[in-house]
């Protein structure tokens, strides 16, 4: 009885006024089905990675000539390639909504066990084959604290980064190792033949294709995803999940104390604080490249967007003669950034979404009182 | 399609006494693709119970979240003693005199009971601190108006259900309430629980609030309300006095078609699939023992907490049992996890599917095959045109009302959520099927189409056992029905001699005295 007619005919207006509203009108980004219509395209994060990239890029040839050079990208993708590797490997557990911080520590033991060895006399081909083994393990051993024990992620790797970094020490004490044979800090420091690329470039490509196809092509990436969004669901549906968390936190452990060799191989040298401070990086790279840190979401080209994003942006800063303390200050910024800017995006999205199924929004003068958005 | 906005609303008003203190002119919702509201207009009158029913997605929880100020209308209004309002938020709504009882207690749980109760306007002392005693006194006052118990000092957390929902209430009314809007209020409370409530809601009302109460329950509906308003798919389909209703009347508008419950098929009933004899789990259940035959439907019924879902969760694998022997087709087993129970043919859908049930931000057809990926995929790699092919025809059997395989599962209504849940079980071909609250938080429509599910696959010769608090639908489906009663089982009483009285009176441990009395 108290209805008006006249507020009767008013066109629905589809502006979504409510997180409620948004995800169900949102596509959330769904990286087991890249891509979702032309508007959700433009709308990815790994879209605003390529154009940061290229600006970045942009930005560095009018600094020097010499940035746009494949000397310089050999140079300058060389040095961030153990750090992009393990980045890898800190995808899927991030997506699962764990974390490793213990990995710069094993990076540190590794190339420690691999010195050693070395010394002892041992040659290279079975040190480090004997060093990835050691990473397997400390990384089923965070695996195992972790779903065995039902202990936080964050506090295991936590302990487990003093008590690495500690083995390494006992190891290795305050000596340090140098003089690995050519043959193979030619791979740390080399390029393929005739090319510039360098190996560990060529290294981390092959294991960004091999992540990529298993994370996003396969039954094993939709399990990792299916943890990550809702854990108690993928139990009830008989997916493995204690097992498939430790098993990635093994291969985590597996691929630090290959990135620990390649380290070493570069610099040609192992210390026992080798690594410190990588995690950090590890981190920021998959943050950066769009991995949701609180699990469910994320994608593989997006983190190898974000190592040539940082590689190209360090270079960049080197070349224009940026102290190294003003570099961290920029790479602390590049952090909060990708974490301030999925929460635009998500906005975005909406927007996005708005164009493409608003088509006639209606234009209505706002109720009194209302918060024009 | 003018710009005159519903403040004429009083103007057009044809009677001259005083406008209703709330109602909604014309308003419409939209959520995406999905209209939640279309052009609803209600009003609700100091000192009367309005019953708000439909099914669910019929647009009443939006109602609610709109006169909470949780969603602002695409279009008409919340209109306040005859005004247009915009409510900013929960906040707004709440000073405006507009109480909001939502259907899940939301209070802090490690606060005291007077906190809760004042939360965001606790009784101010001296230089703004908070006036605890003064708070304690005001919290003791509510609930005493109320004439219940609860001591305002206690913590929440470990307070029943029951008592959450009045603190939920006495915080309602602890800001001088025009309007009551209370969610569903009953659906996790006890008989007697309930009555307590009615009297304190007829109560509010006599003081001449004017109370929106939405429910599932028809009964209810008969009971305490004065007038109703029915909704469907976003529309308002009919108000009247509930003294001009009958119950068949409110469930066809509800549904738009006049429904048979339980069509309950016969099947074919052959051998022994699963037999559990003596299975203890201590703590949760002790000495369980029943077998359940292909083709068959075993009720379990029981109270709330006499181990139903701990029995089910021991035979699917996630828990342990202390001891006791399960035979699934002839061959003992003895499950670590829910994948080895999938393997053998056990499915169990979880009694909360937003929780353990359904993989949210995940499509359809990636739910459907999320238990059968391994066995699907035997090479690894998915290839998204079987698994769409496979989730469709569940789509079509089931008849879940969707857009596609591809749409996010988190998009569709609470009925076809659970018939999604329904279909990633049956995918994985069981043959026996665990069934723990099927219908909780499901319309009457997509009730019925659950049923009929259930009775086509014990058709198809699986072995059903079925979980439910709902007694007439436990009597409806079942071809016999085992009682728990605190771990125990207290009667097991075939199809034929069940009754309500008979299964209530084991559910509740009296069937002792009541057989030897009887026989």
């Amino acid at each position: 009885m108290t209805q008006d007619p006249q507020t009767v005919n008013r066109p629905p207006d589809s502006s979504p006024t409510s997180t409620e509203a948004s995800i169900a009108v949102g596509h959330p980004r769904n990286a087991t089905n890249l891509g979702r219509g032309l508007v959700s395209v433009v709308a990815r994060w790994e879209v605003l990675l390529i154009v940061i990239l290229a600006v970045v890029i942009w930005e560095g040839n009018q600094i020097s000539p010499f940035y746009i050079d494949w000397t310089n990208f050999g140079f300058s993708t060389g040095g961030t390639m153990e750090v992009a590797i393990m980045a890898l490997a800190m995808t899927p557990i991030i997506i699962t909504g764990d974390i490793d911080l213990s990995v710069e520590s094993m990076v540190g033991l590794s190339g420690a066990v691999l010195g050693v060895l070395w010394a002892g006399g041992l040659p290279l081909q079975f040190g480090i084959p004997i060093v990835l083994c050691v990473g397997l393990v400390g990384g089923l051993f965070n695996g195992m604290l972790v779903t065995r024990w039902g202990l936080p992620a964050l506090v295991v790797t936590l302990g487990t980064l003093a008590l690495y970094r500690g083995l390494a020490q006992v190891v290795l004490g305050t000596s340090y190792v140098s003089n690995f044979p050519k043959a193979f800090t030619d791979f740390g420091q080399g390029y393929v033949p005739g090319t510039s690329v360098p190996w560990t470039l060529l290294a981390f490509l092959t294991a960004a294709a091999i992540f990529c196809v298993v994370i996003h092509m396969t039954w094993i990436g939709r399990q990792v995803f299916a943890i990550g969004k809702n854990k108690e669901a993928a139990r009830y549906s008989g997916v493995r999940v204690a097992t498939l968390r430790t098993a990635l936190f093994a291969v985590s452990g597996m691929v630090a104390a290959f990135a620990g060799v390649m380290l070493a191989l570069r610099t040609n040298s192992v210390r026992s604080d080798n690594g410190s401070g990588l995690t950090l990086i590890v981190v920021m790279i998959a943050v950066l490249g769009g991995v949701d840190i609180n699990g469910g979401k994320g994608t593989i080209p997006g983190v190898i967007l974000a190592v040539f994003t940082l590689a190209a942006l360090q270079s960049a800063l080197r070349l224009a003669g940026v102290s190294s303390e003003y570099q961290n200050v920029t790479i602390g910024l590049l952090l909060i950034f990708s974490v301030i800017t999925p929460q635009l995006a998500r906005q975005f999205r909406v927007l996005a979404d708005r164009v493409r199924q608003g088509r006639h929004r209606p234009v209505r003068d706002p109720i009194p009182g209302e918060v024009v958005r | 399609m003018t710009e005159s906005g519903p403040i004429d609303v009083i103007k057009s008003a044809d009677e001259p006494s005083a406008p209703p203190p709330v109602a909604l002119a014309g308003v419409s919702k939209r959520f995406g693709a999905t209209q939640a509201l279309a052009d609803v207009s209600l009003d609700l009158l100091p000192g009367e119970i309005h019953a708000l029913v439909g099914e669910n997605g019929a647009g009443k929880s939006t109602i609610v979240k709109v006169l909470a100020g949780i969603h602002q209308p695409d279009s008409g209004a919340v209109v306040l003693d005859g005004k247009a309002v915009l409510l900013h938020g929960p906040a707004h709504a709440r000073s405006l005199g507009i109480a909001v009882v939502h259907q899940e207690p939301r209070l802090f749980p490690d606060l005291t009971v007077a906190e809760n109760v004042f939360t965001g306007h606790a009784p101010k002392g001296r230089a703004g601190s908070i006036n605890w005693r003064e708070m304690r006194r005001a919290a003791d006052e509510i609930f005493d108006s109320l004439s219940v118990r609860i001591d305002s000092g206690a913590i929440v957390r470990g307070l029943s259900m029951a008592d959450q929902q009045l603190i939920e209430i006495a915080k309602a009314l602890s800001v001088e309430a025009r309007v009551l809007v209370l969610d569903e209020p009953t659906a996790s409370l006890s008989a007697h629980e309930v009555e307590r409530l009615f009297a304190i809601v007829r109560q509010t009302r006599d003081r001449g609030v004017a109370v929106l109460f939405v429910s599932h329950r028809l009964e209810e509906v008969f009971e305490l309300c004065d007038r109703a308003t029915v909704l469907r798919d976003g529309r308002h389909i009919v108000t009247a006095p509930t003294s001009q209703l009958t119950a068949p009347d409110l469930v066809r508008y509800m549904v738009g078609r006049s429904v048979s419950l339980f069509p309950r098929s016969a099947a074919k009933i052959g051998d022994v699939l699963l037999d559990v004899h003596g299975l203890t789990r201590v703590g949760a259940f002790r000495d369980i023992s029943f077998s359940v035959r292909s083709g068959e439907i075993v009720g379990l019924a029981g109270l709330v907490g006499a181990g139903r879902t701990e029995v089910a969760r021991v035979l699917f694998g996630l828990d342990r049992a202390d001891a006791g022997e399960v035979t699934l087709h002839g061959r003992r087993v003895r499950f670590r996890s829910p994948s080895a129970a999938l393997r053998a043919g056990i499915a169990y859908v979880p009694e909360d599917r937003h929780l353990d049930g359904l993989v949210a931000g995940f499509s359809i057809a990636e739910n459907v095959t999320l238990p059968i990926l391994p066995r699907l995929f035997p090479r690894l790699f998915t290839r998204s045109s079987r698994e769409h092919s496979l989730a469709a025809g569940y789509v079509d059997r089931l008849r879940i009302r969707s857009t596609g395989t591809n749409e996010l599962v988190d998009a569709l209504s609470g009925g076809n959520q659970q018939k999604v849940v329904i279909a990633k079980w049956l995918a994985t071909n069981p043959r026996v099927l665990i069934l723990d609250e099927p219908t909780r938080g499901v319309d009457i429509g997509a009730k019925v189409e659950v049923h009929r599910i259930i009775s086509e696959l014990a058709a198809s010769g699986l072995a059903i056992v079925l979980i439910s608090s709902d007694l007439p639908e436990v009597l409806a489906m079942s071809d016999r029905i085992i009682v728990l009663h605190e771990g125990r089982v207290s009667a097991e009483i075939p199809r034929v001699e069940a009754s309500e009285e008979r299964v209530m009176f084991a559910a509740t441990g009296q069937i002792a005295e009541d057989a030897s009395s009887g026989e």
